[in-house]
C-alpha cells in the first residue's frame, strides 16, 4: 500500500499523515484497546477527532510552539494521541519510561523542562507531584485515569476528558491557531525527543526530526511489504524508539491498526486474541515462551509428547524453513478460484494425513503402552502415516510438513498468538540458535534487526529468505555503513538523528559533520552474504599477536548458548593463541549425571569428571568449527581450555552483580593456569581464595586437567598435533 | 478531633461528606442456649463512612455482622435501617435492601470463573426468569449485557482482568478475597459489610485492599462496616470505630478516641481479673 501513496515529503509530519489517512480510510479501525473486556475500537475518523480536541485543549491551556509534553504511562490510544495532540500545536512530545521512579524522572523532566505533562493514572501523578517539589517548571498535569484522584488539588491538575471537552467548546476560538501551527510543521522539525536508557553514564534526550521518523518509517514498511491491514500489539515502553517507530510512524504512514492491551498481566491473552500480523519481541520474551512450551510438554499426554517431538524435530531439519515460511508478497487482490482450490486441496491433504497420523500412532502408542508400561514415553517414537509413503521426495516432505502444520504448529502458534504472524521482529542482544530456530521452523517468520534510538532504530535489517541467527542483516534501505579498521561500526541514514537536546558536546563526539555516527559496536561483515555480524563492544575487542581480530564475547556467547555451559571467558589478546576457562552448568549437567547414574558430591567432582570434559570438548569444537567459518575470526578458535573447579563468583571479585565476567580479575586470580596453557602443561594444580556467603575465606585447591580442542583451517597446529 | 457525632452530617478532614445514620442497632442481644454472645449492644453506621468493628478473638464481632446481615436473629433488640425498624428478615431478603458482604471463609463456588462467580453477585438486579434467561432472547439479553457492564467495571476497579476467565479454584487466598469483595461490589451495595478482609494476607496484599477499600469508598460512597483484627490498618482506614470484648460494648468512638480509651487498653494488652 506505501507505494500507491505520494511521495514522503509530500506528508511533512504526523499530524500531515494522519489527516491523509482519516481522507484515505476514515472507516478503518485505527486504534483497539482492551477495555471492560472488550476490544473498543476508534476508526482513523474517531482518533482524529480526538486528537483535535486535545489538540484545542491544549492550545486553551496556553501550550506554546517548541514546548515539551512529557507523557508518562502505559501503551494506550490515548497517550499516542497525546503525542500526535502535541505535535499539531507545535509541542514537542517526549514519552518517558512508566517504570521509573521519581528521582530517575526528575533528571528527564528537568533535562527537557516540560511545561506540560500528560499522566496514565494516580501512581504517575503522584510521582510528578514529588519531582514538582523540586523542579517548578510544570505547569499542568493532565491525567486519564481519574481513580484515586478525586481529592487532589486540581488547580493544575486536569483530566484528559475534561481538556478534551474544552477543546471542543473552544473550537471556533483556536481552531485557526491550531491550523497555522500544524501548517508551520516541516519536515525538519522537531519530531519527538526521545531519552536513551543511560547504560554509560545520565539519559540523553535524543532529537528525532519529521525526516527521521517519516522516512525510516517508510523504508522499513516498504521493507517488509507492511500495508494498511496489518495488526500490531503496542505493549514495548513508549519511551523506547522502537514503539514510536512501530506504533505512531510505521502505524500512521501505512495505516494498519494499533491494539493496546488490557494490563500488562493480560499481556498474553490478549496477543492471542489480537492474533498480530507484525511483531516485534525481545529475545528473553521468546525464550520464556519456549520455555513454557517445553515445560508444558512435558506434562502433556504421551501421544501428545511423541508427536510434538517427531514433527518439530522434522521441521527443524529445514522443512520449517522451505515450506513454512508465510508468503512474502502480500496482494490485495481476491485469490482466483485456482488459487482457492489448490489452497483448498493442500489443507485437506494436510488434515487427512493427521488424521491418520493420528490413528496409526494411537494404536502403535497402544501396542507399546502394553510392553512397557509406564516407561513407554523413552521408547516410543511417533511416525509418519504410512499413506505418505505414496508420495516421494520434497512432495512427500511437503505433504509431512502440512500434516504436522495441522496436528502440531497451526495449534501451537495459535496458542502463542503467533496464528496469523507474517513479518517478526527481535533485537537487542544475540538470540540463542535453537530459540530462533524453534520459532522460524514452526513458520513464524522472525528476523533480527541491529539498531538504536540514534539512528531512528533501523541500522541493518535481515531480508526475508536471508535469515540467520548469527548475523544482523543488509543494512536497511537508505543507511550506508563503513567499519572503522579496529571493527567499529558506523552508519549515515536519512533516519539519523538531529543532535542530542541541549549537549553538543556528546553531538559532537557521536556525530561528525559528515553525518557519519559511531556505534561503539565492532563488527563485520560476512564475506559470502554481505551480511552483518556484530562481535562485540569496540572497546573490548583486540589483536592477536599476529595482528588477528580477537573478539572474546563473541566466541563467550558461542559457548554459552550450550544449556551444559554456564560461563566462559576466553584469552588470547595479544597472544599467539586463544585459550579458555569453561564454567559448567550445574543443574544443566546435574541433570545429565542423574539420568545416567553418574555420582558426584560436588561442582568440583562433577566439573572433572572425565565424560563431562569430553562433552564439554566436543562443544568447544564445534564453535571452532563455526568461529573459522568467518576469515576475520579464525584466529579465535580454541586451542586449549580447562574447565575451572569453582563457579565463578560475584562474592570473590570475579564477576559483577549484574553476572558480568570481570576478565582482568580472573586473569591475575588464575595466572598460573594461564601460564600452564601457553607452556605446553597438560594439568596444573591451582589453590584458590573463596568467600563464602557469611563473609568466612577459605580455600579450595585442585589438579586441573588441560585439553587441546580440535581447530580448523589456518590456525595454530598446536591443537592438531595434540589430536 | 472535635465532629459533632449527632449533627446529621458533617465533613471529615480529608474532605469526604458522611451523612445521617443508615444503619442503627438497638439494644441488641444475642443468646445460643445458654451462652451470650451479644449482650445489650448499640451502635450505629452513618451514609459514607468506614465503620469498623474491633475486638479480642470470640468477642462477638462476626456474630455481630451476622446479625447485621439477618443471618442471625436476635432474642433481643431492634435493627433500624433508613429511619424503619426491620422485621425479622431471611438473608436474601436483607441483600434486596442492599447490603452484601464478604465472608471470613471465603464463600466462593470453586468451580465457576471469576466472571461468572461476579456476576451471581448481580442476581438482585436481574428481572428476567430463569426460562428467558435459557432463551436468552430480547429482555434477557439485554439484562445480561447491562449487569456484565457493571461487573466488567469492578473487575476493571479490583484489578482482575487478567483472572476473568480463570475458574477461582485455581486461585490464591489472595486474590480469591479480592474475587469476593468484587462478588459484594457488583450487588452495588449500599451498605457493605466485610468479615475480616485481610485476614492471612501478607503486607502488600494488605496495603491493595486497603487502598481497595477506601477508593470503593471514595468513588462509590459506599459505606463499609469491617471486622479486622489488624489494629494499624483498622485505625487507618476506618472513621468511627466499635470495641467489643465478651460479647459488650466497650468503646465506641474516632480511631484516636479508642486508642486512648483505658478499657480497650486492657482488653487487649489484658489485666489481672481477681
Amino acid at each position: 500500500m506505501g507505494q500507491d501513496l505520494a511521495k514522503a515529503g509530500a506528508f511533512a509530519s504526523i499530524p500531515a499523515l494522519l489527516d491523509r489517512n482519516v481522507k484515505e480510510f476514515g472507516n478503518r479501525p485505527a486504534y483497539r484497546e482492551k477495555e471492560f473486556g472488550i476490544w473498543q475500537s476508534w476508526t482513523w475518523a474517531q482518533a482524529a477527532e480526538e486528537i483535535q480536541n486535545l489538540a484545542l485543549g491544549l492550545l486553551a491551556l496556553g501550550i506554546e510552539r517548541g514546548d515539551h509534553v512529557a507523557i508518562i504511562g502505559r501503551n494506550r490510544p490515548a497517550h499516542y494521541w497525546g503525542m500526535v495532540a502535541a505535535q499539531k500545536v507545535g509541542a514537542v512530545p517526549v514519552p518517558l519510561y512508566q517504570d521509573a521512579v521519581a528521582e530517575e524522572m526528575e533528571y528527564v523532566l528537568e533535562n527537557c523542562g516540560a511545561r506540560f505533562v500528560i499522566c496514565g493514572d494516580q501512581e504517575q501523578v503522584d510521582k510528578v507531584i514529588e519531582v514538582q517539589e523540586k523542579i517548578h517548571h510544570i505547569e499542568h498535569v493532565i491525567y486519564f485515569d481519574k481513580r484515586g484522584l478525586r481529592k487532589y488539588d486540581h488547580s493544575h491538575l486536569h483530566w484528559y476528558h475534561d481538556i478534551q471537552e474544552e477543546g471542543r467548546v473552544a473550537h471556533a476560538r483556536f481552531e485557526d491557531e491550531m491550523a497555522k501551527r500544524e501548517a508551520e510543521l516541516t519536515y525538519d522539525s522537531k519530531c519527538v525527543m526521545l531519552y536513551t536508557s543511560g547504560t554509560t553514564g545520565r539519559p540523553k534526550g535524543v532529537v528525532l526530526s519529521n525526516r527521521n521518523i517519516i522516512e525510516s518509517a517508510k523504508n522499513s514498511s516498504e521493507f517488509d511489504n507492511l500495508g494498511g491491514n496489518e495488526d500490531i500489539l503496542a505493549y514495548l515502553p513508549m519511551a523506547w524508539v522502537g514503539d514510536f517507530i512501530f506504533s505512531l510512524g510505521q502505524a500512521m504512514w501505512t495505516g494498519f491498526c494499533v491494539n493496546c492491551p488490557e494490563s500488562a498481566d493480560t499481556l498474553m491473552s490478549d496477543l492471542r486474541e489480537i492474533g498480530p500480523t507484525y511483531y516485534f519481541a525481545p529475545p528473553r520474551v521468546f525464550e520464556t515462551q519456549l520455555t513454557n512450551v517445553m515445560i508444558r510438554m512435558e506434562d502433556s499426554g504421551d501421544l501428545k509428547y511423541a508427536l510434538f517431538h517427531h514433527f518439530m524435530d522434522f521441521a527443524k531439519a529445514g522443512a520449517g524453513e522451505k515450506y513454512g515460511m508465510p508468503k512474502r508478497k502480500v496482494t490485495t487482490q481476491k485469490r482466483t478460484f485456482e488459487q482457492k482450490m489448490r489452497h483448498g486441496f493442500r489443507y485437506a491433504m494436510g488434515v487427512g494425513f493427521a488424521a491418520e497420523a493420528l490413528v496409526e500412532n494411537a494404536i502403535r502408542l497402544g501396542v507399546a503402552k502394553l510392553r512397557y508400561g509406564k516407561d513407554v514415553r523413552k521408547h516410543f517414537k511417533a511416525k509418519d502415516p504410512m499413506g505418505l509413503k505414496l508420495y516421494n521426495g520434497s512432495l512427500q516432505e511437503y505433504f509431512k510438513y502440512r500434516c504436522g502444520d495441522v496436528l502440531v504448529y497451526g495449534p501451537l502458534k495459535d496458542t502463542l498468538g503467533f496464528g496469523r504472524i507474517r513479518v517478526g521482529y527481535t533485537a537487542g542482544e544475540a538470540i540463542g540458535p535453537e530459540i530462533f530456530e524453534f520459532y522460524r521452523s514452526m513458520g513464524i517468520n522472525l528476523k533480527q534487526l541491529y539498531g538504536q534510538t540514534e539512528a531512528t532504530v533501523f541500522i541493518t535489517v535481515q531480508p526475508d529468505g536471508e535469515v540467520r541467527n548469527d548475523t544482523v542483516g543488509v543494512p536497511a534501505p537508505g543507511v550506508e555503513i563503513k567499519l572503522a579498521d579496529n571493527g567499529e561500526i558506523f552508519y549515515r541514514s536519512p533516519g539519523t538523528f538531529v543532535e542530542y537536546y541541549n549537549n553538543p558536546e556528546s553531538t559532537a563526539d557521536t556525530k561528525d559533520p559528515e553525518g557519519w555516527v559511531a556505534t561503539g559496536d565492532a563488527g563485520f561483515f560476512d564475506k559470502k552474504n554481505g551480511h552483518l555480524r556484530i562481535i562485540d563492544r569496540a572497546k573490548d575487542v583486540g589483536k592477536m599477536a599476529d595482528g588477528k581480530m580477537f573478539a572474546p564475547k563473541y566466541v563467550e556467547n558461542k559457548l554459552k548458548f550450550y544449556p551444559d555451559i554456564l560461563e566462559a571467558v576466553v584469552f588470547g589478546n595479544d597472544r599467539d593463541m586463544c585459550t579458555a576457562f569453561i564454567n559448567i552448568d550445574l543443574t544443566a549437567v546435574g541433570n545429565w549425571a542423574e539420568r545416567n547414574n553418574v555420582a558426584y558430591a560436588s561442582y568440583q567432582e562433577l566439573a572433572g569428571h572425565p565424560d563431562v570434559v569430553s562433552t564439554i570438548q566436543e562443544h568447544v569444537e564445534t564453535v571452532n568449527k563455526s568461529v573459522a567459518e568467518d576469515e576475520m575470526l579464525s584466529g579465535c578458535q580454541i586451542h586449549r581450555f580447562l574447565i575451572l573447579h569453582k563457579e565463578l563468583d560475584a562474592d570473590d571479585g570475579e564477576m559483577t552483580r549484574t553476572r558480568k565476567v570481570r576478565r582482568k580479575v580472573v586473569e591475575e586470580k588464575y595466572a598460573p593456569l594461564i601460564d600452564a596453557f601457553y607452556s605446553g602443561k597438560s594439568e596444573q594444580y591451582i589453590e584458590t581464595e573463596v568467600t563464602y556467603e557469611d563473609g568466612r575465606k577459605g580455600s579450595i585447591n585442585a589438579t586441573l586437567e588441560i585439553r587441546d580442542a580440535a581447530v580448523v583451517g589456518n590456525g595454530n597446529t598446536q591443537g592438531m598435533a595434540a589430536e | 478531633m472535635s465532629l459533632d457525632m449527632n449533627a446529621n452530617s458533617y465533613v471529615t478532614e480529608d474532605g469526604r461528606t458522611i451523612g445521617p445514620v443508615v444503619m442503627d442497632l438497638k439494644n441488641i442481644t444475642l443468646r445460643f442456649g445458654g451462652v451470650v454472645a451479644i449482650k445489650d449492644i448499640s451502635f450505629n453506621i452513618r451514609e459514607g463512612e468506614i465503620r469498623a468493628i474491633i475486638g479480642p478473638n470470640g468477642a462477638g464481632k462476626s456474630s455481630m455482622l451476622n446479625v447485621i446481615s439477618g443471618f442471625y436473629k436476635p432474642q433481643e433488640g431492634e435493627v433500624w435501617f433508613r429511619g424503619a425498624k426491620r422485621p425479622p428478615m431471611r438473608p436474601y431478603q436483607v441483600a434486596q435492601q442492599g447490603l452484601a458482604r464478604t465472608f471470613q471463609n471465603i464463600a466462593l463456588f470453586d468451580g465457576m470463573t471469576v466472571l461468572d462467580n461476579i456476576m451471581t453477585g448481580r442476581l438482585n438486579h436481574m428481572k428476567t426468569n430463569l426460562l428467558q434467561q435459557a432463551m436468552w432472547w430480547g429482555k434477557a439479553e439485554k439484562e445480561e449485557l447491562a449487569n456484565r457492564e457493571v461487573c466488567e467495571k469492578v473487575i476493571d476497579f479490583l484489578e482482575i482482568q487478567h483472572i476473568r476467565k480463570t475458574p477461582v479454584g485455581r486461585l490464591p487466598y489472595g486474590l480469591k478475597k479480592r474475587v469476593e469483595l468484587a462478588r459484594a461490589l457488583a450487588a452495588e451495595p449500599s451498605l457493605l459489610l466485610l468479615d475480616e478482609p485481610m485476614a492471612g494476607m501478607n503486607v502488600e496484599e494488605k496495603e491493595d485492599m486497603s487502598r481497595f477499600i477506601l477508593d470503593m469508598n471514595d468513588e462509590f460512597g459506599t459505606t463499609i462496616a469491617l471486622i479486622e483484627h489488624d489494629m494499624g490498618v483498622v485505625m487507618d482506614l476506618s472513621d468511627r470505630v466499635v470495641v467489643m470484648d465478651y460479647g459488650k460494648k466497650i468503646g465506641d468512638g474516632t480511631p484516636d478516641e479508642v486508642r486512648n480509651n483505658q478499657d480497650v487498653i486492657d482488653a487487649y494488652l489484658g489485666v489481672s481479673h481477681d
